[in-house]
């Protein structure tokens, strides 16, 4: 019993450690009078690796996930005769869901094992620690202009979600299914709120960009610089990015639009 | 014996990891101006010396000063002033696998100095013409073989004629002709520039051919130092066993591990 409560003690010191231990991390990388001259072409050359080739995953997942969400929808809305309502439903499901989570989700995947397997790389080969001895901080160098593109990349990819679903959506239900087109996209339009669904929608693809990104930063920074610590940090940062996305999912949608 | 010039200063300096004491309050002075080597059998933290100089580990008694000051004591920008000075060759070369040679040797440069591109770009020649990798300013970090990789990380340590130069078993992996290009190069920076070096090695030849002054470090402690001559007629049985590479003496060859006869019965 003793050992059990010593265990428990023990890991919960670990966790808040490790969130320390991040949160210090991110502290030295992020708070200091950027240098634009440096920092600007690094931040440009990462939003090409972490959010220009993400695109194409980003798009077909969209589009086949708009297309899946007008043919549910449309399959389930016909019996009631009312498959007009078909663009009001994909449209408030991507906007304020399922373009959020599913593109974070995915960017984890994509971007995230890569930004941790690349700096957890240059540790291991002591990339970061023969940059620290020319003088340069790492943290700044490396982490901080990984952790801004990542931050930068994802709310305009889950636009770029939205819209490429909506249109995967249109395509089912107007042009293969016959939906009347006026319907589709007016019911859009008056049922769609700017500030409510589109804004919030970002204002979650702002918070999961900076959550994703941290942890994938993080991990790459601190793991044990081998090739079986780079696995680990790698697998790692996609799971716990997964959970900390799901789970942020339903407290901020519980704060957006829980009716309290 | 060792100058008044001191320019690292260790003093009762005390390094774990974990339970494991790879320094046990250890003296040594690194004589400004002068190559020292930092020698001993594998696995005795000599790298770890390194980066202790270097301030990327703090250590856990005792003090380091570098130019008179605490390393461990200085903020983080005062300590990147500071390593603006050292140049350190990691033995693993540690070029940044996404810049070109030239780039490599430029970086230094580029972060350090306001130079003109034309300028940095005859600094970044030169020092690539002292390795003899000129011709290899366009390459990758990834196209280099591994003895070519640390005569560019070289290139790149000596880039700002840093005042100190720490190398890190610079000799391996090295085939002979370029092992003399780089025990010259070593002794030529130091005579014409001044430059102080610490050498980290195991070579013992090479090392004792341009060494000022040795410290055999092993077990935590400095077993003997002394000029190369010195050491060389120590009648110190585990000096004597190291610098002449015998597999029977006080130091042991094999790892702790039961007797053979259990092992195999």
């Amino acid at each position: 019993m003793l050992d059990w409560v010593a265990g428990v003690g023990r890991s919960t010191l670990n966790i808040f450690t490790v969130l320390g231990r991040s949160g210090l991390t991110m502290y030295q990388a992020l708070v200091a009078v950027p240098d634009w001259r440096v920092q600007f072409p690094l931040l440009v050359r990462q939003l090409y690796f972490v959010g220009v080739l993400s695109v194409i995953i980003i798009v077909v997942s969209a589009l086949f996930i708009g297309m899946v969400l007008g043919l549910q929808g449309y399959t389930i809305l016909v019996d009631y005769g009312s498959e007009q309502a078909v663009g009001q439903m994909v449209a408030l499901t991507l906007t304020r869901e399922l373009a959020p989570v599913v593109a974070a989700l995915l960017f984890a995947g994509r971007a995230g094992s890569a930004l941790t397997a690349e700096i957890g790389l240059m540790k291991a080969t002591e990339q970061l620690a023969s940059m620290e001895m020319i003088g340069v901080d790492p943290l700044r160098r490396i982490i901080a202009p990984r952790f801004w593109a990542g931050f930068i990349s994802l709310p305009v990819l889950v636009a770029i979600f939205n819209v490429v679903g909506i249109w995967g959506g249109s395509l089912v239900s107007v042009d293969w299914l016959g939906v009347d087109s006026g319907s589709f996209w007016a019911n859009m339009q008056n049922s769609v709120d700017f500030a409510d669904d589109v804004i919030n929608g970002m204002i979650k693809a702002v918070v999961f960009g900076a959550v994703v990104t941290w942890i994938a930063v993080f991990q790459g920074y601190d793991l044990v610089p081998t090739s079986e610590g780079i696995s680990k940090a790698t697998t790692r940062t996609v799971v716990y990015s997964s959970l900390a996305v799901l789970g942020l999912d339903f407290v901020l949608t519980a704060l957006m639009f829980g009716d309290f | 014996m060792v100058s008044d010039n001191v320019i690292v200063r260790v003093r009762d300096m005390s390094f774990y990891r974990g339970e494991r004491a790879i320094y046990d309050e250890v003296n040594i002075d690194i004589p400004q101006g002068k190559i020292t080597a930092i020698m001993g059998p594998s696995g005795t933290g000599k790298t770890t010396l390194l980066r202790l100089i270097g301030g990327q580990l703090r250590p856990d008694a005792g003090v380091i000063e570098v130019a008179g000051k605490n390393i461990a004591r200085m903020s983080r920008k005062e300590l990147f002033a500071v390593r603006s000075r050292m140049g350190m060759l990691f033995q693993s070369g540690a070029l940044f696998s996404d810049l070109s040679v030239f780039e490599n040797v430029a970086f230094p440069l580029r972060v350090h100095t306001q130079l003109p591109e034309d300028m940095i770009s005859d600094l970044v020649l030169l020092k690539l013409q002292a390795v003899g990798l000129r011709g290899a300013a366009e390459l990758m970090p990834a196209e280099l073989s591994g003895g070519m990789a640390r005569r560019v990380a070289l290139a790149r340590a000596i880039a700002l004629d840093p005042d100190i130069v720490m190398y890190d078993e610079p000799f391996a992996g090295q085939d002979p002709i370029a092992m003399g290009v780089v025990v010259q190069l070593i002794s030529k920076l130091n005579k014409a520039l001044g430059h102080t070096a610490i050498i980290v090695s195991h070579d013992i030849q090479e090392t004792f051919s341009i060494a000022d002054y040795v410290y055999v470090v092993a077990d935590g402690q400095v077993l003997a130092r002394g000029t190369p001559e010195e050491l060389q007629a120590t009648d110190q049985m585990q000096v004597k066993q190291f610098i002449q590479g015998l597999p029977d003496g006080p130091v042991p060859f094999h790892y702790p591990a039961m007797s053979v006869a259990e092992q195999f019965s």
